[in-house]
């Protein structure tokens, strides 16, 4: 068990490495365990992405640690934060399914799933959850859905998001590739499967080349009508 | 201590006679306030604990660690306010040094705005969140559906704005099937501040406007997380509200068609975010008349762009 100290200094300002002067310490009940989540949502297929790597500070806790976790057959959600939060969140997300599905005999859909996810983060709206949170499923007409969310509950539905610690530098990467923002004169091509995986694989190598937080191993969940289909893929693990 | 029939007046015999309570008897009254006071956010658990019978929101935790509301630390390279939100705040809650003293003021990152003209209410909303410096998102739905006659526009935190707004609508329908008619504007606009009031002081940040039609005419409220909420003709809500507020004042008249006030609001979100950083995206805009709301439009900010200053070359 680790628990995390914030260092300040008499200014008030958190302090470097080295030591200077008295200092205070402060428990936090938080601490950050790194990742990156992604998701893309195509014509009849979602998929949602994870790097595998679980930090904290300068260490590596595990480098087998997927961020994916499946929720039904046709949803996946991808949590990437503090990682006791990322866990004891999915545990109340999976109990709220079951609950629901012996009250209403039928299986959560995915909107349904957001919905329910933004109500649960709300209410610890004065103690939040620290988890990025991103769905990546179909609908209920069978096209795909991804929902992002943010810590306290605030969400909505797009064709493709990135979440975590190396979000901010991929995310504009999936504007212009999926998107086609900042492109002038170029054919909105709808976006195959093959290409979007393709896509993903592409997009988390470079991350785990200049995030510190990403590497280790990328975890690919496929989710089409047939089923939900798992791939892993090695990153740099330095 | 007893009081028996007395020769002199009662406030001479108080004063005489001081009532001393016991440790345990403060203990309790410490208690019983604390119960109070988490009792009063009924608002709030009894919509979260319908559901979920074990999965209590428990107040109590968020005291045990020593985090004040709005003060909780986010750990290893998360900044304070690092959530989604339509909002920069000037800091997450009160630091140590300011004590109960606080910015009045707080940064809205958006541009929202409403006004009344003869042909019922216009609303203009742009669709950007920031997350601190990061633009999170560029097609964020501003303006929330209540119900087919009333909307309602979001300004401050995205989570506390949605959230409350969606419990509104709630409060709508139970209104209409208890009473059989359509709540009015002054109505839903009233028990929006009063649920909000609850939780003053406790770092939510929430600047909407309620717009509808009822059986009074076009209605247009601005309520707000301080308690605020006042009726009036014209408003702009947010960070680029400055901005808007120049555009509109100058051509705002009520003899205006809806072509002209449309253009009108369309124009003014777009200078504002032309202007002001943490505006930008779309331009949405919705139309409240007698039958109900339209949306009218939706325009990205780079088409608006070209299309208004291509003229000028």
């Amino acid at each position: 068990t680790m628990f995390a100290t914030q260092v300040y200094g008499d200014n008030g300002k958190m302090k470097e490495y080295h030591y200077t002067g008295p200092v205070e310490h402060r428990f936090s009940p938080y601490s950050f365990n790194g990742g990156t989540v992604l998701a893309v949502a195509g014509e009849d297929f979602a998929i949602v992405a994870s790097d595998t790597r679980l930090s904290e500070g300068y260490s590596i806790h595990s480098r087998d640690s997927p961020k994916c976790y499946k929720l039904t057959d046709t949803t996946v959600i991808g949590c990437s934060g503090f990682h006791g939060d990322c866990l004891t969140l999915t545990k109340i997300i999976d109990a709220r399914l079951k609950m629901y599905k012996h009250s209403n005999n039928k299986c959560m859909t995915s909107g349904a799933i957001a919905a329910m996810l933004s109500t649960i983060l709300y209410g610890r709206r004065f103690f939040p959850y620290y988890v990025y949170n991103i769905i990546g499923g179909l609908d209920e007409e069978g096209k795909g859905a991804v929902y992002s969310f943010d810590p306290v509950g605030s969400y909505q539905r797009d064709t493709y998001k990135a979440g975590g610690s190396a979000s901010a530098m991929l995310q504009p990467l999936l504007d212009n590739q999926i998107g086609f923002k900042n492109m002038e004169g170029v054919q909105h091509l709808p976006l195959s499967q093959e290409k979007a995986v393709q896509l993903v694989k592409d997009v988390f190598i470079s991350a785990a080349e200049r995030d510190v937080y990403t590497g280790d191993a990328l975890r690919i969940c496929i989710v089409t009508k047939d089923g939900i289909k798992e791939e892993t893929v090695p990153l740099r693990k330095d | 201590m007893k009081c028996y029939r007395l020769f002199i007046p009662y406030s001479r015999w108080r004063d005489a006679h001081p009532i001393v309570h016991s440790q345990k008897y403060h203990r309790r009254r410490r208690v019983c306030r604390l119960i109070s006071k988490t009792l009063s956010k009924m608002a709030l658990s009894s919509v979260l604990q319908s559901e979920s019978a074990d999965f209590s929101f428990n107040n109590d935790r968020s005291f045990s660690f020593g985090c004040r509301f709005g003060q909780t630390d986010l750990g290893f390279g998360a900044a304070p306010g690092d959530r989604l939100n339509f909002a920069i705040k000037a800091s997450l809650g009160p630091d140590d040094k300011d004590g109960p003293e606080r910015k009045i003021e707080f940064l809205h990152g958006t541009t929202t705005l409403a006004f009344k003209f003869q042909h019922g209410v216009i609303v203009a909303v742009d669709s950007r969140a920031t997350a601190g410096a990061y633009i999170a998102s560029q097609t964020v739905k501003k303006v929330i559906e209540i119900n087919p006659y009333l909307l309602g526009t979001m300004a401050g935190g995205a989570a506390d704005c949605s959230f409350w707004e969606r419990l509104l609508a709630r409060q709508c329908r139970v209104y209409e099937l208890r009473n059989k008619e359509r709540i009015s504007v002054a109505a839903a606009s009233k028990l929006l501040a009063n649920m909000v009031y609850q939780y003053k002081g406790m770092g939510l940040s929430m600047g909407t406007m309620v717009c509808g039609w009822d059986k009074r005419g076009p209605g247009l409220y601005y309520v707000d997380s301080e308690g605020n909420r006042v009726c009036g003709d014209l408003f702009a809500v947010g960070s680029g509200s400055m901005y808007a507020y120049g555009v509109v004042d100058s051509g705002l008249r009520q003899d205006l068609s809806v072509e002209e006030a449309c253009e009108l609001g369309r124009r003014a979100i777009y200078q504002a975010t032309y202007r002001d950083a943490y505006s930008g995206g779309q331009v949405n805009l919705y139309h409240v008349h007698s039958e109900g709301w339209t949306r009218v439009s939706q325009e990205d900010v780079l088409k608006l762009h070209h299309q208004y200053q291509e003229p000028k070359k």
